[in-house]
């Protein structure tokens, strides 16, 4: 399978064939580089793709770009979007950095939630978005987190989940350290009540939500390649003073180590997530 | 005496504070240490067993960075691995099997960075931690000794209460790592100290923590009766509580942090 091997695919098959292949751009249909194999692709084929490169690289997207590829049409009903990010500590710089994060991802916060249906299957939905300050989690990523699993608990949903994080938004200090906490606990209870949750990690997934909800899903499924860890891999670099090995802390690392259930492509995404929605239908404690 | 936020830290991490195993040598009675996670191997930077608080059995889960630069190298500088986590867990569960109250006292700069803690899943242990510690039916209380180092001093603190040592810092990361990040020098670690409320009066302010420990004679045998009684104290009343209680009220405590209204 192309999309789960393209790691080690050697670079140059497509490389040498692809570019002079390559359709000129049309005016409305710009040409897309990709950075793993440096083909250029008009984006309305990458969009039938669901944003991969025929090399198998994934494109980072905007959550609710994830969202329409997830989800059945018109099916998305956003929660929680008044809850927003403050500066808890006052923190210099941060209420700038808030405002900027807002103009550029045209999102309020650092992960999009709602409900959904996906293949027919009701259920609640959130998924981080990369241009919000690299979905770092502050107090309204994890109140909206914990909202979105008391809301399906409630209503006895199943949660799916993508994630994509830098970790915990230093600028909040500690009451962003204690969203990792708080998101457990809304875990936990949601679990203990019988409901499936699905993480889904993309690129990257590291810090704070690794340490957290990313990791306590009932089934974890990683994007090809991305990187997933704990701790970043300069700081550990630092601190063994040894160098990486290679495919240290990306998803095909993870699935070797038995830390995520399986790696699925983007375009296969949705059928799996159906196909185990299904399985579930019907499964909790009530 | 008011120190800076910077002389706090340089307080918090210096090598003559008592550390973790000092405070289970004199606060616990008949320890006996329980090793291992029982999945891979025993950390030696998490201390872990039971013992006598008073006349109250107890599990007792302890960072220890060592005094000694050959003991602060056997505990790997009290940066525990996964399986550090996982002991703390399995004794923790231990603890709920026999309604024992569980005490932990913290003390580390973070989880260990390492390639090795990366394979067997620190993010993974970590996040385990915060979820079964959430839903633990026995009592549990964290006292923050030294250094609160972000996720890695978080696994052992999803408690019933927080106590921090007057001198002790709790912080989301470190400030020199803060500082290099946002403003690319590390040298302004101090200015970061300031800016991340990491000392125990801001936790207190903050609603982090629920009480802070005053240091007159840290070390000392009054030091620490004092410390016991407090505990002591403090267990008893907790264990009043249902379980249902107990974990509602731990559910609420984390749930009230940085609540935001629609
Ligand atoms: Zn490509």
């Amino acid at each position: 399978m192309a999309f789960l091997n393209f790691l080690f695919q050697p670079k140059n098959e497509l490389e040498t064939g692809g570019r002079s292949a390559a359709p000129a751009a049309a005016p409305d249909d710009p040409l897309k580089t990709c950075p793993n194999c440096h083909m250029d692709t008009p984006v309305s084929i990458l969009r039938e793709n669901s944003y991969t490169c025929t090399c198998g690289y994934h494109f980072r997207i905007r959550a609710r770009t994830r969202i329409g590829l997830i989800t059945d049409p018109d099916s998305f009903t956003e929660l929680f979007t008044e809850t927003a990010s403050d500066d808890p500590i006052s923190f210099p710089g941060y209420s700038e950095k808030l405002s900027s994060a807002r103009s550029r991802s045209q999102e309020s916060e650092a992960v999009v939630c709602g409900t959904a249906t996906i293949g027919g299957h009701r259920c609640c939905l959130f998924v981080m978005e990369p241009n919000f300050m690299m979905g770092s989690m502050g107090t309204a990523v994890g109140e909206r987190i914990t909202k979105l699993f008391e809301y399906a608990l409630e209503n006895a949903l199943p949660v799916i989940g993508f994630t994509v994080s830098g970790g915990a938004r230093m600028q909040e200090g500690l009451f962003s350290l204690m969203q990792m906490a708080k998101t457990s606990g809304a875990v936990r209870r949601h679990s203990d009540a019988g409901l499936l949750y699905v993480a889904l990690l993309t690129n990257p997934t590291t810090g704070g939500v690794t340490a957290s909800f990313a990791m306590e899903a009932d089934i974890i499924l990683a994007e090809p390649g991305a990187t997933v860890g704990f701790a970043g891999a300069r700081v550990i670099e630092q601190t063994t003073l040894r160098p990486l090995p290679k495919g240290f802390q990306t998803s095909e690392f993870l699935l070797q180590h038995g830390f995520a259930d399986a790696i699925v492509a983007r375009p296969e995404q949705k059928n799996v997530l159906i196909s185990l929605l299904g399985m579930h239908e019907g499964s909790d404690a009530k | 005496m008011i120190l800076g936020a910077y002389e706090t830290v340089k307080t918090a991490r210096s090598g003559q504070r008592p550390t973790g195993a000092d405070y289970v040598r004199n606060t616990i009675s008949g320890f006996f240490e329980l090793h291992g996670d029982r999945r891979f191997r025993d950390d030696p930077a998490i201390l872990g067993g039971v013992g006598y608080l008073k006349d109250l059995p107890v599990t007792v889960i302890a960072i220890d960075k060592g005094h000694t630069a050959k003991e602060r190298i056997a505990r790997n500088f009290g940066a525990p691995n996964p399986e550090g986590y996982r002991k703390a867990l399995r004794l923790m569960k231990q603890a709920e099997k026999f309604h024992r109250p569980v005490l932990c006292y913290v003390d580390t700069s973070g989880a260990y960075c390492g390639i090795g803690a990366e394979e067997r899943g620190q993010g993974q242990a970590i996040a385990e931690n915060l979820m079964e510690m959430m839903a633990l039916k026995t009592p549990v209380i964290s006292v923050l000794i030294g250094e609160g180092g972000s996720g890695g001093a978080l696994a052992l603190g999803v408690a019933d209460r927080v106590w921090m040592m007057e001198n002790a810092v709790y912080s989301v990361i470190s400030p020199e790592g803060c500082a290099s990040i946002l403003w690319k020098d590390a040298s302004r670690a101090p200015q970061a100290a300031e800016q991340l409320q990491l000392t125990a009066s801001c936790c207190l302010k903050n609603g982090i923590v629920e009480s802070v420990v005053p240091e007159d004679g840290l070390g000392s045998p009054d030091f620490y009766g004092r410390l016991t009684d407090a505990l002591y104290d403090e267990f008893v009343s907790l264990r009043t509580l249902s379980a249902t209680e107990l974990t509602h009220r731990r559910y609420e405590r984390f749930r009230a942090m940085g609540r935001r209204r629609d």
